[in-house]
């Protein structure tokens, strides 16, 4: 047992010392390495080539929106309008910019203006709770509700919002989709019994599952002055996004090796044992697969139903600005589209990496 | 009273039209100790036999007698080594053992159960990887799991459908061994399926080669008078090893000759050819 345990110390040792001796030593690792820097340069040089594309695509609309505005300008009012109008554009005067595609550099402006607005309302709560520290101190102790801060979210506030809804909305597909899925599969005939339901609604879009989740809950809220736009929106996402995982479940669950059957027989095991030890585990890559897709669902329909719901996140963010119209309106959108890419990329890669720890090989123990 | 025995089985699959009868007419006793060994080409039937004496199916016609009593479902009596070994593959060595000892001895601590497993990993020489998962193991050290769950479970036969049917033939050989001297140790029952002559003849007490489907059916039987530990390098020069192996391959050389003129048949096809279009257009 000694030597094992001094045997896997050193394996330790030469892992750590691997990446040293790929610069230093082999030949064949510097190829490696020149392959890896050549690939991570790809990738920039297309990042860099995405930029200057939009850089000039956004630069060509806004002169042609520049332009407009002087000709309409020229011919409706005249040519001292005109030049006015040209001389305030050009300028850079926020009141009278075009109104068009941001260009990177807006937009990477726009980014730095919201975080800085975060601080900013961080410190308003901040002294907020401090002047109220004694109110609330005495309304609790009179059993009342204390009072909150009510003022705009920062847009952290509105991302941390939309990420907690997107959980909630996931956790809900999880416990229902499951074990539904898990006894849709052992059971053909609640299977026939189930179908046609499944069939029907897994196709129903998220704007008019919003709708019926709306009715429902708006009803049981009814006396309840309480802010329900988070439970209708994360509702609404996880009754969206289940059915992948559902679907999946059932048929993982449905076509489980016939020789882990066998074995369950041979062994004798019971329905519970024989469901819990060898059908669960033995489809839980596709119930994984399932619940992926499910994360991925969930995080695209929010946006909709965000904005339906009123509920503060990034899909109503978005959905404000654009009826704002304010100067910077469109580049915070575009922010806001960068924010939801990525941590959409973000989730599906947690949960692939959950799911190869869970997989494995179908004849692995073939 | 024999062991095991087996009472004029048939096996059909598939109804109406498509049945095709299996097993035809299979009769078969086995006694307490003995190690019988039944040949046969792949494709032949023989995994059905071993699913019917498992009781994971159940004969078309005929009885199947384990101790005297018909067979109805698995029993912890009758332990079996899978042709595909069957791991889980989400557990340990340790875990798919525990899993059947568990079963095996429900009303036994887990410290015991532990130890179970522990000895019979012990006993298939699998110790170091016993919290390997079967994906970390080479095909030979699977089936020994495999052997492993199927002793450890202290069934009074072994049913082995092909065990080592996918190794190559070096393992082969050595789990040959190994399989030997287990069951040398407490003479359990043992019946093994295989499609290897020498491997039943080195094995078994009695070989009895399977006819092929369809209607697939047991020959004459033949006996195997050595003496055992049997020695593997000795046997090739064995007068009376040379003899049983002609023998035995001689007739299932003969059903596979047969198979062939019969599969040589001529269909006689219509005259026909294509139509000609020339001048057609």
């Amino acid at each position: 047992m000694a030597q094992n345990i001094v045997l896997k110390e050193n394996k330790k040792k030469l892992i750590l010392f691997k990446p040293i001796e790929i610069i230093f030593k082999s030949k064949l690792s510097k190829n490696k390495l020149l392959l890896s820097f050549k690939k991570t340069g790809v990738t920039l040089v297309s990042i860099l080539l995405f930029l200057m594309l939009w850089h000039f695509g956004s630069q060509a609309l806004y002169n042609k929106e520049a332009s407009y505005k002087i000709n309409k300008a020229l011919t409706e009012q005249g040519k001292v309008a005109a030049d006015a109008e040209r001389a305030c554009i050009y300028s850079g005067k926020n009141s009278c910019q075009p109104n068009t595609l941001p260009s990177p550099l807006q937009v990477w402006t726009s980014l730095q203006l919201l975080i800085a607005d975060h601080y900013v309302i961080k410190a308003d709560k901040k002294v907020f709770e401090e002047q109220m520290f004694a109110t609330n101190k005495a309304l609790i102790a009179k059993g009342k509700n204390k009072i909150t801060y009510t003022g705009r979210p920062s847009f952290i506030d509105i991302v941390l919002t939309s990420i907690k809804t997107v959980f909630a909305g996931f956790l809900l597909a999880l416990l229902i989709a499951v074990p539904i899925g898990i006894i849709i599969g052992l059971s053909p005939f609640l299977k026939s019994a189930f179908n046609w339901f499944i069939q029907i609604f897994k196709p129903v879009s998220p704007v008019v599952w919003y709708l019926l989740v709306f009715m429902i809950v708006k009803t049981l809220y009814i006396g309840n002055n309480s802010d329900n736009a988070f439970v209708i929106s994360f509702i609404s996402v996880g009754l969206c996004a289940m059915w992948a995982t559902l679907v999946n479940t059932a048929m993982g669950v449905a076509s489980v090796d016939k020789d882990y059957i066998n074995v369950a027989k041979v062994l004798k095991l019971g329905t519970f044992q024989k469901v819990f030890k060898i059908i669960i585990p033995s489809s839980l890559p596709l119930i994984f697969t399932g619940l992926r897709i499910t994360l991925s669902v969930a995080w695209m329909v929010l946006i909709a139903i965000e904005l339906l719901a009123q509920s503060p996140g990034l899909g109503l963010f978005v959905w404000e600005e654009f009826q704002n119209g304010a100067n910077d309106s469109n580049s915070k959108i575009i922010v806001a589209m960068f924010v939801i890419g990525i941590i959409g990329f973000l989730l599906d890669r947690f949960m692939l990496s959950i799911q190869q720890m869970v997989s494995f090989n179908k004849n692995e123990g073939i | 009273m024999a062991y095991l025995e087996l009472k004029n089985i048939y096996k059909n699959y598939g109804l109406g039209n498509t049945t095709t009868e299996v097993l035809s007419n299979i009769n078969l006793s086995i006694e307490e100790g003995e190690f019988v060994a039944i040949v046969g080409f792949t494709g032949s039937g023989k995994t059905t036999l071993v699913n019917l004496i498992n009781g994971l199916i159940t004969p078309t016609s005929g009885q199947v007698l384990f101790k005297g009593k018909e067979v109805k479902g698995t029993s912890h009596e009758r332990g079996v080594i899978f042709q595909n070994y069957s791991l889980l593959p989400w557990l340990t060595v340790s875990q798919n053992i525990f899993m059947a000892v568990k079963e095996a001895f429900p009303k036994e601590t887990k410290t015991v159960l532990n130890d179970i497993v522990a000895m019979y990993v012990e006993m298939v020489g699998l110790t170091p990887a016993i919290n390997k998962r079967p994906k970390e193991l080479s095909g030979g050290m699977r089936q020994r799991v495999a052997v492993a769950r199927a002793l450890a479970m202290k069934p009074e036969m072994i049913v082995m459908d092909e065990p080592l049917g996918a190794l190559d033939a070096l393992t082969r050989g050595n789990l040959q061994d190994e399989i030997l001297n287990i069951w040398e140790k407490d003479k359990r029952t043992a019946l093994l399926i295989t499609n290897d002559v020498d491997e039943g003849i080195y094995m078994a007490d009695r070989i009895i080669p399977l006819r092929p489907d369809p209607k697939a059916t047991l020959g004459p039987e033949f006996k195997i008078d050595l003496e055992r530990p049997r020695d593997k390098t000795a046997l090739n020069d064995n007068i009376n090893f040379k003899n049983t192996r002609n023998a035995i391959i001689e007739y299932l050389m003969d059903i596979g000759n047969e198979r062939k003129v019969e599969a040589q048949e001529q269909i006689l096809l219509p005259e026909i050819a294509p139509k000609s279009f020339v001048g057609y257009f």
